[in-house]
This record gives structure tokens, sequence and C-alpha cells, in this order.
């Protein structure tokens, strides 16, 4: 046998170890591109605060937004709860999408936790409309939606101080200066 | 003590964990390399203390679960207040942290019972300890670094937790995890023996004698883990599959072929002192299929049903680790294997080339499955787009490679080592041959189903052969002088693995063929017909359970005739707290076949779409699994294993010290 013969194993892996070191920058879904760039689904949805007033997609239009998904049942919202309410004090308005939750329970997550959100509109279970036509399957999501309302950036987890900085905060900008 | 600190001690114990098996894995290493024998004692005692450590931590983290700490972030994302206590228990390990904390400690445990074992000379302990060292402080330091259990939600607590998946709430999941994790850290404990090996350049036959208990073990939990685990997806997922090509599916697969291949190949490197080189590669490749495995679900590289949450900085460290240990091991590998040619001269007809045909085969297969599953990712990292190959690839593939290995499995037991004349096998097995084609492949057809196809006769034809072969070879142990009561254990465990396997090749080809399922629309009242069965829908209801919701149904079974079969209790569950729907099916089993009720959507008051499967045979698939299973365990039993003076053993004599 050839001493040759017996790196094989370690060459096959290296060129395989090469591969696994390029799919951890693929995303497997690839799920934003399918909605960056894309206008925000039209939609009608009650206030959370007023069951009796319906928000639809044109009533959020004409200025740079974020949309934010979250729910009292969600560990990771009470998480990035800080930084929401840091980029809501810059003054970028931030609309809440509470979904898969109960009145009684946003309320009090609200009350305790305070109020950052310029609005919120209410997505219970069952109801199939803004967060499912986003194709949101978990809390938090962010959505940052320009003046046209096109989607323009989307974050599928928490925000962090990291990210406010270095990403959402250029983004918002970057798309306030666009037009 | 205030209780609030538990997480806090549980963290130290983990980090305690650390400092022992840096001991473990560093004291050997440079002993061996000043040549102080003293230090290679230095590796058992960490070891010990390595389990006790971890051990703590994981009860910390169970009495964190028990007691609703929501405050530790993996507590509130897994676990919810209203979650039966049990499934607190089982929520422990239900999640990308707390399952690595499980397959740390079951890592020491078997580090443990290596550290015990009595026979190793306390130079091949001490290195192998030291190798299990360094496996589990790359672990270690990837948990604490990366994915502590234990990290809080401070000063903001949740008054509640997210609930533990609603898929997991279910008694399969409380056993599949450990099972699993059992069998793949197993292959560590080989792995540990061929690089000690390896690096003491000892490389006589009794590497191979220590290693065969520890991969039958290890082989027997990763069975019974993945056998349990297709039953738990065919009863909980309420698709009625049995296995879907799943990439963490094909995880399992990857160690269990390679593990199966390793158990055959010891074999004949213990027996005959043949194929070193290969099965030491193999003893490394089996782990680091495990290790591959571990990285492909949890670094978000590949999409499945069971994924753990993924997180970037994690693929990249597990990368590292799974580089550093594969790299390292095949490295050490290239350079130390020696350039044996073998001494021993073995003919075309032989065991060992019968044994030889089946590793091939099997490593074949693995790579088969291992392409299969990691195609999308080289098309995607080659810019060829998002594709998939989906289970068609794997059929048309892997059955046939199956069906060539069942042909060897069944030569292999009836041959003799080092050669045989044609003559003589030809009598051994003509009979067997005869039988599994007359009935299988052209009689039994027709019987089940009044027609013939080639896939149910192949499949039947195999399992008639895999099953009579080893009847016959059992029956020949059975003439020797002491009768039925001389054949060893390590014989009645090949015989049942064989069997086994020849269970699932039943099961397998049954229902594949013969199994049907429609989707009908039950309205209270009017009977649907399937498969000779008349399906009653006799009321729809409702109910509240401890953490969920549910619609029930109640669905009558009748005959032909009229007589009452079965009554059905499906249910669809609504998981409040994720908002998660689950299909509760009822099964009316047994052995011949299984008929499955599962409930749909509802369409109005009084109708709801069902899901009615029927499933020949099914059962046998996990039979099989768990007689296999059972039977390498019995194996390990054997007498031989528990004769401690190896030296003096004389029945190993005469095979193992030839190529000493």
């Amino acid at each position: 046998m050839k001493r040759f013969l017996l790196f094989l194993p370690l060459i096959i892996f290296i060129i395989l170890g090469v591969f696994l070191y390029k799919g951890l920058s693929l995303d497997p879904a690839a799920r934003d591109s399918a909605l960056l760039g894309k206008p925000l689904p039209e939609f009608t949805l009650p206030r959370l605060d007023n069951p009796e007033l319906q928000v639809t997609r044109d009533d959020l239009l004409g200025e740079v937004f974020l949309l934010n998904i979250w729910g009292s049942w969600c560990p990771t919202c009470y998480e990035e709860h800080d930084d929401i309410q840091r980029l809501a004090a810059a003054g970028i308005p931030v609309i809440g999408l509470n979904y898969k939750d109960e009145r009684d329970k946003a309320f009090t997550y609200l009350q305790e936790q305070g109020n950052p959100y310029q609005l919120n509109l209410f997505e219970p279970e069952g109801v199939r409309a803004l967060a499912f036509d986003l194709g949101v399957y978990g809390a938090p999501e962010t959505f940052l939606v320009d003046q046209e309302g096109i989607v323009r950036y989307h974050l599928a987890g928490e925000i962090t101080p990291e990210l406010v900085n270095q990403v959402i905060l250029p983004e918002v900008e970057k798309w306030q200066d666009a037009y | 003590m205030d209780i609030l600190y538990l997480p806090e001690l549980g963290h130290f114990a983990l980090i305690l964990a650390l400092v022992m098996a840096s001991v473990q894995a560093i004291f050997p290493l440079a002993g061996s390399l000043t040549r102080q024998p003293l230090w290679l004692a230095y590796a058992q005692p960490a070891a010990w203390a390595q389990f006790v450590f971890l051990g703590i931590s994981f009860l910390l983290l169970a009495s964190s679960f028990l007691l609703d700490d929501f405050s530790v972030v993996y507590v509130a994302n897994n676990s919810n207040s209203a979650l039966p206590w049990f499934y607190k228990l089982s929520a422990v390990w239900g999640a990308h942290e707390g399952s690595l904390l499980l397959w740390l400690l079951l890592l020491a445990g078997w580090t443990f019972a290596v550290s015990l074992s009595k026979g190793l000379p306390a130079d091949v302990l001490g290195r192998a300890l030291s190798v299990l060292g360094f496996v589990s402080v790359g672990m270690l330091l990837f948990v604490i670094l990366t994915s502590n259990p234990f990290d809080r939600y401070l000063p903001r607590i949740p008054t509640d937790g997210a609930d533990l998946n609603p898929l997991l709430q279910d008694p399969g999941l409380a056993f599949h995890p450990p099972l699993l994790y059992m069998g793949y850290v197993g292959f560590a404990v080989t792995f540990a023996f061929a690089l000690a090996a390896l690096w003491s350049g000892k490389l006589d036959t009794a590497w191979a004698r220590w290693s065969r208990p520890w991969t039958s073990v290890a082989w027997a939990f990763l069975t019974a883990g993945i056998a349990l685990g297709s039953w738990w997806a065919y009863y909980e997922l309420g698709w009625g599959g049995w296995w879907f090509w799943d990439p963490v599916e094909n995880a399992s697969l990857l160690p269990w072929l390679l593990g199966t291949a390793l158990m055959h190949s010891l074999a004949v490197t213990e027996k005959r002192g043949l194929f070193k080189s290969w099965t030491l590669l193999l003893a490394i490749a089996t782990f680091s299929t495990s290790l591959l495995g571990f990285f492909l679900v949890r670094s978000g590289v590949l999409n499945s049903v069971h994924a753990f949450a993924n997180d970037p900085d994690r693929g990249l460290f597990l990368l590292l680790l799974l580089g550093l240990t594969i790299g390292l091991s095949l490295l050490i590998y290239a350079l130390r294997v020696p350039n044996l040619k073998a001494k021993a001269a073995y003919s075309l007809l032989s065991r060992d080339v019968f044994l030889l045909a089946n590793n091939v085969l099997l490593v074949v297969a693995t790579l088969t499955v291992l392409l299969g599953t990691i195609y999308p990712l080289l098309m995607d990292a080659l810019n060829q787009g998002k594709i998939s190959v989906g289970p068609p690839y794997f059929n048309a593939l892997f059955v046939p490679q199956m069906l060539l290995l069942g042909i060897f499995m069944g030569l292999g037991p009836l041959s003799d080592w080092k050669s045989m004349q044609w003559s003589k096998l030809k009598r051994k097995i003509w009979l067997a041959g005869l039988l599994s084609l007359l009935l299988g492949f052209a009689i039994l057809p027709w019987i089940y189903d009044g027609s013939w196809s080639l896939a149910v006769a192949l499949g039947l034809t195999l399992f008639l052969w895999i099953a009579t072969t080893s009847i016959r070879d059992i029956w020949e142990a059975s003439r020797g002088k002491k009768g039925w009561k001389g054949i060893s254990r390590s014989r009645w465990g090949m015989m049942g693995g064989h069997l086994g396997a020849a269970l699932i090749v039943l099961g397998v080809t049954m229902v594949s063929n013969y199994g049907e399922e429609r989707d009908v629309r039950m309205a209270v009242g009017e009977p649907v017909s399937v498969k000779g069965y008349e399906f009653t829908l006799v009321s729809l209801g409702q109910r509240q359970g401890p953490n969920f919701t549910a619609d029930t149904a109640v669905v009558e079974m009748r005959s032909d005739e009229g007589k009452l079969l079965k009554t059905f209790t499906p249910e669809k569950r609504l998981y409040q707290v994720r908002g998660m729907p689950m299909t509760q099916v009822s099964i009316d089993w047994g052995p011949l076949r299984d008929v499955y009720v599962a409930m749909g959507e509802s369409l109005d008051d009084q109708a709801y779409a069902m899901r009615i499967h029927y499933k020949p045979f099914v059962r046998w698939i996990w039979w099989g699994g768990f007689i296999a299973a059972f039977s390498a365990l019995l194996a390990v039993t054997d007498r031989r294993y528990r004769i401690r003076v190896p030296e003096t053993a004389p029945a190993e004599a005469g095979t193992s010290r030839q190529q000493g």
C-alpha cells in the first residue's frame, strides 16, 4: 500500500470541511431573499387596544418604520424590549404586531414592560393575516418597511444592542435618505 | 442554601467538570511523552470526578425545570408551569443546550465505565482515557462558551415559559434521545481505543478484542434509539411514515451503517488478524460520523423537521471542533498506521471475503446517504441553486445496496474462516436458498395478495434467505458436543442480530408495497369503507388537557359482518402556549397489520376530514430493530469477555496470537 493512500481519508475530510464551512454562511431556507424588495402585503387587522378600529396597510405608509412581531408568551421578546424602547426613543416609529396572544396578557405585558409601540396590531391564533403573509414562524421577528411600503430588512430573532447600532440604525437612515 | 442559586451551582459544576476533563486529557499525554508512568494514573480519578460534576450539573438543571425557574433562559424557552412533571424532566434534553449536557454526561458515563474495566494494561487505559478527555474538553468548551444551559433572564424574569415543543411531549421522547446519544457517544470509546493503539504503536489484535464489546454495546443503544425514533415518528407526526430520509435521521444512520461495518470488521481483525488498518480507520470514521451528524443537526447548514435553533457562531465553533477532532485523528492515522502486508492468507471463498464485501457495501451505503444528505449544501455552495434530492434518490440507490448486503448476510455465518470448498458451502446453503426462492419469490406473494410483483418477491426472498441461513447456522452449532447448551452467547447474538435484520426486511417490504392510506370525509353516523373494514364516526367532542385543548372523535371499526373490532379515539390537540396543533393518532395494532386513524381538519359541526392508514407488518420493523439491539447486548455477555486474563485464555490463543 502506498503511504499516500493513507492520507486519502484526511484529504476527503478536508474537502468536506471546506464545503461545510461555506455552508455555514448560507441560509438553507433563504427566506429573506423572498421577502426583501417586495411590498408589504395588504391586510386589515384590529388595533390591540381597540378591537373596533381596523388598520390597513395604507394607514402605516408614509415614513420608514419597523414592524415588530411580539407576544407575551415569547421570552426573547422580553429580552429585546429594552432595545425596542431605545429605537423608539431615537424617533423611529415602531409598529407592534401582537402575535398569537391574548388581549389581557398583552396589556399586562405592555403595562409592566412599558409601551414603545406607536400602535399595536392584533393577530391572534387562527387569524391568517399579515404575519401569515409575511411568513412569520415565531416571535420575535422584525421588518423594516420604507416610505413606499417595500420590505427592506428582515430579522428573525432577537434585536441586540450590536444589531441596533451596526445594522438597524444604518438601514433606517439609508432608507430615510433614499427618497 | 437558597434554591435561587441552583443554576449558578450547576454552571460552576460544569466548569469543574471541564477542569477535570483537562486533567484527564493532558496528564496521560504529558506522562507518556516524558515517560512518567505515574502521570498516566491521574486519568482515572479525573474521569470519576468529571462524571460526578457533570452528574451534579445535570441534576441541578433538572431541578430548575421541576421548580419552574423561568429566570433560566433554557427553562423559560422549553417548559411551562402547566407542563406535566415528567415532561418537565424530559424537557431537560428537549432542546440544544440541555441535550448537549446529556451528551456530555453520557460521555462521562462511558468514560467512567472504561476507567473501571479490568484487564486493560495501564498505559492503554491511560491513553484511551486521555483521548476521551480531549473529546470531552472540546464539547465542554462548546457548552460553556456558546450554549450555557444555565444562562439567566435578569432582571426581567418571564412570568411563564414558552412550553416544550408539543411534538416532544410524548413518552417516546423521554427515551429516544438518551438511547441515541448512548450510541453516538459509545463509539467514542472504540475511537479512543483505536487512537490509543495508534499512539502506542502496539497494533496487535488485543485492541480489537477490547474494542469489540464496547462497539457492540454502543451499536445496540444506537439501534434501539433509531428504532424508537422511527416508531415515535410513526405515531406522533401523524403521517404514518416510519422513515423520511430527513437529514437528522440520516445523521443517525451514518454512524449506524459504519458501526455495523466496524462490528464485523473487528471480528475479522480479532479472529484472523486481518484488515487491521482498515478496522482502525472504520473506528475513527464511525465516531467521526457521529460528530458530523452532531454538526449537521446543530449548525443550521441543513433544513430539517427537527433541527435545533441555529446560530452561526455555534456552527463555526462546532466546525472547528469537528475539524480538530477528525482532522487530527485522521492525520495520526495516516502517519502512524503501519504499512503492513497482511501475513495471513485467505481465499476468495471464505468468511473473510464475505465480511469484506459486507464492509465495502456498508461503506458505499454510508457514502450514498452522506452525499444525499449534504447534496443541497454542496449545490448551494457551488452556486447551483437550492435543491434537495429527497426519498427517490435514497430509495433508488440504498435499497439495491441493502439487497446485495442481504445476500452476504446469509453467506457469512455459514462460511469458514480463511478458505472453504465450494462444495461444502453449497451443501450448507442449498436448502435455505431453495426454500427462499420457492416460497419467497414464487409462492408467498400470490398467497398474500393474489398477484405478484418484483419488489415484493425480492423482499420476501431476502427475508427468508437471511432467516433460514441464520436458523441453519444455529442448528449446526447445536450439533456440537454439548448440544444446544454449548452454543455461545455471541453465536446466539449473531443469529439474533441477523434475524432482526430479516424481520426489518419483511416489515419494510410489506408496508411499502401493501400499505394503504385514505383521506376520507367522515360525517357522524355515515359509514366509510376502507380495505374491507367499515369505519363509522360515532361522535365528535372536545376536552381540556393540562396544557392543551383537543377536538376528540370516536370512530368504530367493524368487519364485513358488522362485528365491532375496535373503537378509535383520535384527537386533534391545540397546545395553547405555542399555538401549535398536533394530531394524536389512534392505532389498532397487531402483528399482521396496524390500522391507524388520524384527525385532519374540521369540515363542519358534524363532519371531519380523517386519514385512515392500513399498515401491514409495520411493527416488525421496530421489533426487528429491538431484537437486533438485544442480540448485540447478549453477545457482549459471552463468557470470553468475562475472562479477564486474555494472555492465557486458551480459546483465543490459537487465532489472535498468530499476528501478535
